[in-house]
């Protein structure tokens, strides 16, 4: 678990435009390779030289169809950055193809890494020193202390509530397997009548398909965290949208109301996949076609994850402005002080309210996107839960959930109790991930309350 | 006054299932070894259930047998009948469990140990272990007898400070009447030792002759011969039957209004009892819903009358323990020969232990059975026996054995007392078995006999049987892999078609054939002509591996994570109180029990994932600042 399984991550810096990389790592990643790209040369994959990149299609396993094209470099331990196997896929489609390459290597049981985990390994492996690992050791130290105090966090956090009652259905049902192997004959109460064990496994299996569809919010992987940009017109969104992409997607003009529909582009924060929208300006008026965009700005707003909210540091703050604050209401929210390049020493304005920026000149951009960072890992922006969480807890549910379905074919094909246990305990382990208890203590205290057995 | 009285390399303390087999495989290695018992009559006790086997158990028994060791020869010399149990719920779990003849299963015992030539039996009561500057030197006795050893094994069973509790009744005794160590008990203390006690209560046995059987379900064994050891097969025995009855209200009303007679039920006594083991008082208590409890009769051999009445422990006062007796359909008259009583006694803190059996801090010092604070006479075998191999590589200057959770029974059994210590008697069950389908009674044999032949303990004869038997399961699996039915063929469709099976679509092994879920080993003799010459364990076993072979390759896969962690060794004397960024907590819990691997802390409770990921890297710091040289394992 620790050492070599199988990780992934996305490795492309936020707002690198187009070109995305996706890093696997350990003994599984070559494997996980094969089972998604097709390579364009006749060469088999196993028979790549290492260090080199091939360009192939991403095929994506749930339907065969081509996700993105893609040059991939395998390269071999030693000589790599783990010191294990290491592949890596440059994605060209922009980050939306990206993720969904996250998405097919990680269906190939991949784990997704957690953060510094690459270091981590470079650092047990003996490829870097001390010094250079001593920084990330200190992430990974405060981590596994947020981590832990997530953990006991989460565990009041809806999903993670969720999840933790279909970790109790799993352990009923294993004590009840259990108990009827090793104590047979003694409770008779505890015998299992036919078709009960099928009907728990298809009410636990019921259970995380609902979890996976999600309250409306969808996969995290295919959809991304959805950060709204709104403000008066003529703020500067539609050019802080473009300086993030680093691309002139968005049409700027002095002319307040320029953008009149809203604009949604795929952006990259440190592995988070980012849904960024720019919207209308809010304002009262009488142009019709104006009207329909702050109507839609309106709207974006509400299922929005994290709102940015531009204020003009040449006009000061207006009472539109205060109407938008209203609009934002509680969901998280940045707000910035946009065109400070128009001011003298306006980077001094930043305190703990206002990030001040130039959409314009890019100052202040690293400021925000550290901002964007931190709230989206800390302040458990996602309903009630931080992102990365998330992922990980679709993860071990989507696996949680074909080891279930294996047990209900276990069952069907005839297969006795002991075999069933595995699949079980297999699923029960998954979501066991995410809290970490071990399997047999818990099964053991439920045996021990709830049946009467012994001599 | 005490007197020097002789040199021996190994010392065993106790001769119940744990000394009985630590003794044998010392002496059998070659050790000169001294077993000393409290009562040369009291070797090889049942002093609770006549039986061996069942659930995890049995699964410890062959693995013991697979060594070299006893148990399993002993019980299929000794048993009154024999059944596999949870036949129908998997190979994995499936066991085999008989009722003993309890003095026959001593008296066999017995002559097995006093025929060993390496091997002195003596009684005499062990007061004092001599341990000088952290090695064992010797023993001395309640007779002034000093004898001289560089290895002791404690193997004293529920002997020490010994307690017999019967309502208010309560003295100083072992089991069934024998003297108890009321002195080891202390002196293990002032070397430094942590002694918990724990608590277990055994239930009356009647008289067979005042029952009236003709009331009660009777219970034979299988009509089906076998054996825990694949060297017995071909004996036979006389069987006899068990028999079913059940308490009532009458008897749960008995039981609530005398409560207050049990100073257990009172809580008078803080000695830890086993869950799955609670006096019939306990469970009236706690299950009030439910109306019965079977109780099984089971009789204790063929020369006595005395018959254990399973499912009934209690620690009541004798009249009540009648009382409730006859409440019971078909013991309306019974009499009690021996009352069941509650006994706690001293054990160790098995947390004190390493994987070897030895104690930690102690040259040559080991301990086993129900000392270690583990219940059931399998249970004490299976230490037993190790803690002799360990002691006898000691003395041998050979390098330690141990048994690995993927492996055996038996390491499941050490690694749990070890790495988590133990809060009631522990108890072996197959669901503390992470990888089971691997680690099955069928296989015991397959799994630890060449271990067993290269620690010298598995002599000629049974390594040839083990031989002629896996080279059978080898030739049968290679045939039915490459014997072929085609679609079409006669003989292979008429047969299919009279299993109701379904025709074969295409070209199919007949190891293939037989995964069908209509099929099973049974089978095999139908499809191949002539495999009757392969025994019937033989068939079942290739069948399995077969049938099971998706999810014994799962279990593989996971034995080979599990070992990747295990591989992390931790090299002695770490201070993990100094491990810069893990919790308090986890520190602790490592400093107490002292892993040697990563897989070993990571499985000690109140240790997280995170705290494995500060270990890692802490034991990779330490690594490269002492230069790299000590050995990581891997
Ligand atoms: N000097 C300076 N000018 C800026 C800055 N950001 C935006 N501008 C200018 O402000 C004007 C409006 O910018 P837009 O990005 O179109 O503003 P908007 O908020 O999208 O406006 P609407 O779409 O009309 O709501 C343009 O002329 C930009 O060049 C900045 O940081 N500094
Ligand atoms: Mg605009």
């Amino acid at each position: 678990m620790y050492i070599d399984d199988t990780i992934a991550a996305l490795a492309t810096p936020l707002g690198e435009g187009g070109i995305g990389i996706v890093r696997i790592s350990g003994p599984q990643a070559v494997d996980a390779l094969e089972a998604i790209f097709r390579p364009k040369t006749e060469k088999r994959i196993r028979d790549f030289e290492s260090h080199t990149l091939y360009l192939g299609n991403i095929i994506s396993p749930r339907d065969g169809g081509v996700i993105d094209e893609a040059l991939v470099a395998i390269m071999y331990a030693p000589r790599t950055f783990t010191r294990e196997d290491v592949v890596e896929i440059n994605c060209h489609g922009g980050s939306m193809p990206l993720r969904k390459t996250l998405e097919a290597v990680l269906a190939q049981g991949v784990r997704l890494a957690q953060p510094g985990e690459f270091t981590k390994r470079a650092f047990l492996n003996g490829r870097i020193d001390l010094v250079q690992a001593e920084s990330i050791l200190d992430i990974i130290r405060s981590r596994t202390h947020e981590g832990l105090r997530a953990a006991v966090d989460n565990l009041e956090g809806s999903i993670s509530r969720e999840i933790e009652g279909i970790r109790k259905q799993l352990s009923n049902i294993l004590a009840l397997v259990e108990v009827n192997i090793d104590f047979p004959e003694e409770d008779e109460e505890a015998a299992m009548g036919p078709g009960e064990l099928e009907d728990e496994l298809n009410k636990a299996a019921h259970e995380i398909t609902r979890l996976l569809e999600g309250a409306g919010k969808g996969k995290i992987l295919r959809d991304g965290i959805k950060v709204v940009i709104v403000g008066k017109p003529n703020v500067g969104k539609s050019s802080l949208l473009n300086t993030l992409l680093r691309e002139k997607r968005a049409i700027v003009t002095d002319i307040p109301g320029t953008t009149r529909d809203i604009i949604e582009e795929n952006l990259n924060l440190a592995g988070i996949p980012i849904r960024i929208i720019d919207t209308a300006g809010i304002r009262e008026t009488g142009d019709e076609v104006e009207m329909i965009g702050v109507e839609r700005s309106r709207k974006s707003l509400k299922n929005a994850d994290l709102a940015l909210i531009i204020f003009d540091i040449t006009t000061g703050i207006q009472d539109e402005d205060g109407m938008i604050m209203d609009l934002v209401g509680d969901i998280p929210h940045l707000k910035l002080l946009n065109k400070i390049d128009l001011m003298d020493r306006a980077e001094e304005l930043y305190d703990e309210e206002f990030i001040p920026i130039s959409a314009k000149t890019g100052a202040g951009m690293d400021l925000l996107e550290k901002n964007i960072g931190k709230i989206i890992e800390m302040d458990n922006i996602i309903g009630d839960q931080p992102l990365i969480n998330r992922i990980r807890h679709e993860q071990a549910l989507q696996r949680a959930l074909e080891s279930i379905e294996n047990a209900k074919k276990s069952s069907e094909v005839g297969h006795p109790l002991d075999i069933i246990a595995i699949d079980i305990k297999e699923a029960w382990s998954h979501l066991g991930e995410i809290v970490g208890d071990t399997v047999t203590e818990e099964i053991l205290d439920i045996i021990f309350q709830e049946f009467c057995i012994g001599k | 006054m005490t007197f020097s009285a002789g040199k021996y390399d190994v010392i065993v303390i106790g001769a119940g299932h744990a000394g009985s087999e630590a003794a044998l495989a010392s002496s059998r290695l070659g050790c000169r070894t001294l077993c000393l018992t409290i009562s040369m009559d009291a070797i090889a006790l049942m002093p609770c259930n006549p039986a061996v086997g069942g659930p995890g158990k049995s699964h410890l028994v062959r693995e013991v047998d697979a060594l070299g060791g006893e148990i399993a020869l002993n019980a299929d010399k000794t048993f009154i009948q024999m059944r596999m149990i949870n036949t129908g719920k998997g190979p994995a779990v499936r066991a085999l469990r008989c009722q003993s003849d309890k003095r026959l299963y001593q008296y066999e015992m017995s002559g097995v140990l006093q025929r060993e030539k390496n091997l002195h039996m003596k009684q005499d009561l062990v007061e004092e272990i001599i341990i000088k500057n952290g090695q064992v030197k010797g023993v001395i006795t309640l007779a002034g007898a000093v004898y001289w050893s560089p290895t002791v094994i404690l193997a004293g069973g529920t002997y020490l400070r010994g307690r017999i509790i019967m309502g208010d009744l309560n003295y100083s005794s072992g089991p069934a009447g024998y003297f108890p160590a009321n002195k080891l008990s202390d002196n293990l203390r002032s070397h430094g030792f942590e002694l918990v006690r724990f608590n277990t209560s055994t239930p009356a046995r009647i008289d067979g002759d005042t029952v009236d059987y003709s009331s009660l379900t009777e219970q034979v064994g299988d009509e089906e011969e076998y054996y825990f050891s694949y060297m017995s097969h071909g004996q036979k025995r006389p069987r006899l039957p068990c028999w079913l009855t059940y308490t009532n209200t009458k008897t749960h009303e008995i039981i609530l209004e005398n409560l207050d007679k049990s100073p257990l039920a009172r809580g008078e006594y803080s000695a830890k009892a086993p869950r799955y083991c609670p006096s019939i008082e306990d469970k009236v208590v706690r299950f009030t819903n439910k109306e019965s409890h079977q109780v099984f009769l089971e009789p204790e051999g063929w020369d006595t009358k005395e018959i254990y009445v399973q499912g009934m422990s209690t620690s009541l006062p004798l009249d009540i323990q009648l009382e409730m007796l006859r409440s019971i359909k078909g013991l309306g008259k019974v009499e009690i020969m021996r009352p069941g009583y509650a006994i706690e006694y001293d054990c160790i803190q098995p947390k004190q232990l390493e994987l070897n059996l030895g104690v930690r801090g102690v040259e040559g010092l080991y301990s086993a059975g129900q000392m270690n604070g583990t219940s059931g006479y399998e249970e004490a075998a299976a230490q037993g026996i190790l803690a002799g191999i360990n002691a006898a590589m000691y003395v041998k200057g050979r390098a330690p054995v141990t048994f690995s959770r993927s492996e055996a029974y038996i390491g499941v059994l050490v690694d749990d007392l070890v790495t988590k210590g133990t809060e009631e008697p522990y108890r072996i069950l197959t669901s503390r078995a992470e990888y089971r389908l691997l680690l099955r009674q069928d296989n015991a044999d397959l799994r630890l006999t060449e271990k067993g032949r290269k620690i010298g303990l598995v002599d000629d004869q049974r390594y040839e049987k083990f031989i002629e038997r896996k080279n059978q399961i080898e030739e049968l699996t290679e045939i039915l892999e490459d014997s072929v039915i085609n679609p079409g063929d006669e003989h292979g469709e008429k047969l299919l078609e009279e299993l109701s099976s379904s025709p074969l679509k295409k070209s199919m092994s007949i190891g293939e054939i037989l995964k069908r879920p209509e099929l099973d080993s049974s089978h095999i003799e139908r499809f191949l002509p002539g495999s009757e010459k392969y025994p019937r364990d033989v068939q079942e076993q290739v069948w399995i591996e077969f049938k099971y072979e998706g999810y014994i390759k799962k279990q593989i896969k996971q034995v080979e994570n599990f070992k990747k962690l295990e591989n992390r060794k931790i090299p002695p004397g770490i201070e993990f109180q100094g491990i810069r960024g893990m919790r308090m907590e986890a520190r602790e819990k490592l400093q107490e029990s002292k892993p040697m691997s990563v897989g070993q802390a990571s499985r000690i409770p109140g240790v997280s994932p995170a705290d494995i990921n500060m270990l890692l890297i802490y034991l990779e710091q330490r690594r490269r600042e002492t230069g790299g040289n000590e050995d990581e394992g891997g």
